[in-house]
């Protein structure tokens, strides 16, 4: 990442606070399109995601699905919104920080001079003006599977991730879904694990065929375990397990001993972090206003499928308004000095050099 | 019309007028019946309109395609009379269908 308009970096340790006229949280279709308005007036922005990826919903959700109501473009799918909006950003430089969650949100500054501290799960710290929060519906989670007690696991021997590879060595880890994640991770933990087993409900896997091959391979050379059942209950002590319940498709039940579990059924979006960042909430969303989709506090917006106000709509489209009702306030607290003149794209020379094509 | 019959896990049963065209899972939430949540909004995407189609209705459903079979990996207790109630478009031989809902969505 290097320093660009508005945004001073000091040096280059991920430890360092980097210091920027406008936080994103969130990289959803709204959050992307804030780039642009944003940009348009001069305000550089960070862009935070937990996803691997920009898109949010869109590209989550459903990537393939066509959309209707884009004003402009009779059809187009998911991915190919978000698609277009990375390129219509482009000239704008965002920065992104993928696979990380923002869990602080603390003032620094004044309702006149606003100044934020931004962190991240992953440690990293921005000192922002503005605060943009297009956070959807919250933010993207593994589903906890509805086993009783489960959440006295989480942790300690029931994990939705591996962080460590090493936490599995010499272990019996059961490893539970059929996509992707369950078998990459099949694969990557059986040379560690004592024993690895993989549970599905069915004999077929949506994951990709060459993961698939080779976790057969794996079981017909009698490396690891494949069972077709589904998960019951969960048997342990203060969190360690010692066996899964499970049963068959017959319903008969048995035992599956175990020192680590690893359930992927798929994602889930929570409010998360946001619910303890001291602003008003009202039925898990962020009241604003329709004049400046400003939350209660002064220099941090919600817009997009997080904010409420009387008629909102959470679709596409009314977020794109929002952000660029947004951004004329935001621009008041980045640059208070200079005064905002409201320009067209089609024909100011001014924007059009921002855009790259003046 | 076409009615359509939701029991929820404790036994509880809601009949309910449908409009043929719409899903199974967009009736439900018309009428407010509890028990699905839709969290993707009808994208067959989430698997939280999980719901047990009675025995005799599942061989008079449209075949599950797919998509929905993969995105049942999401449900949890998945059982042979499985679907997502997204993929069920209600249609006048539907009269008289009974769903019941888990005890809790993914």
């Amino acid at each position: 990442m290097d320093a660009r308009d508005g945004d001073h970096r000091q040096g280059n340790n991920m430890t360092d606070i980097i210091k920027t006229d406008a936080v994103i949280v969130g990289a959803g279709p709204v959050g992307l399109f804030a780039v642009f308005e944003l940009g348009l007036l001069d305000i550089h922005a960070h862009l935070i995601d937990i996803l691997p990826k920009p898109g949010g919903q869109c590209a989550e959700l459903y990537p393939e699905k066509p959309i209707y109501d884009i004003p402009g473009f009779p059809t187009i799918s998911g991915q190919g919104i978000v698609d277009n909006l990375m390129k219509q950003i482009e000239p704008f430089h965002p920065t992104f920080h993928f696979n990380e969650q923002v869990e602080g949100l603390e003032v620094l500054g004044t309702p006149e001079a606003p100044l934020f501290r931004v962190t991240t799960d992953g440690g990293q710290v921005f000192e922002a003006k503005v605060v943009i929060i297009a956070a959807g519906g919250g933010s993207f989670q593994p589903k906890r599977p509805p086993v009783p007690g489960i959440e006295e696991y989480e942790g300690k021997s029931v994990f939705y991730a591996v962080r460590k590879m090493e936490t599995f060595r010499g272990k019996r880890v059961l490893l539970v879904g059929g996509g992707d994640s369950a078998l990459d991770w099949t694969l990557n933990l059986q040379p560690i694990a004592e024993r690895v087993t993989l549970m599905h409900r069915r004999d077929d896997f949506r994951a990709a065929p060459h993961s698939v091959n080779g976790m057969r391979e794996l079981v017909a050379a009698g490396k690891m375990d494949l069972i077709i059942g589904q998960m019951t209950a969960l048997k342990g002590d203060n969190g360690e397990l010692s066996a899964v319940a499970c049963k068959d498709n017959a319903n008969q039940t048995f035992d599956v001993a175990c020192d680590a579990m690893m359930p992927f059924f798929g994602l889930t979006m929570k409010l998360g972090p946001i619910a303890h960042w001291g602003l008003n909430l009202h039925e898990n969303l962020l009241p604003v206003d329709t004049a400046k989709f400003e939350t209660n506090a002064p220099g941090i917006f919600a817009v997009g499928d997080i904010n409420t106000y009387p008629g909102k709509l959470k679709l596409i489209l009314s977020g794109f308004h929002e952000v660029a009702l947004a951004a004329q306030k935001a621009h008041r607290y980045v640059y208070p000095d200079k005064k905002l003149l409201f320009q067209y794209t089609t024909s100011s020379t001014n924007l059009q050099k921002k855009l790259g094509v003046a | 019309m076409t009615k359509i019959t939701y029991v929820d896990h404790s036994g509880k049963a809601r009949e309910v007028e449908a409009e043929n065209g719409a899903t199974v899972m967009e009736t439900a939430l018309r009428n407010a019946v509890p028990g699905i949540e839709a969290e993707c909004g009808g994208a067959c995407a989430c698997a939280t309109c999980h719901v047990y189609v009675d025995a005799g209705w599942i061989d008079k459903l449209p075949k599950q395609e797919k998509m929905e079979e993969d995105m049942l990996d999401f449900a949890f207790d998945v059982q042979p009379n499985s679907r997502l109630s997204c993929q069920i478009k209600v249609t006048s031989a539907l009269d008289g269908l009974r769903v019941t809902t888990p005890a809790k969505q993914g």
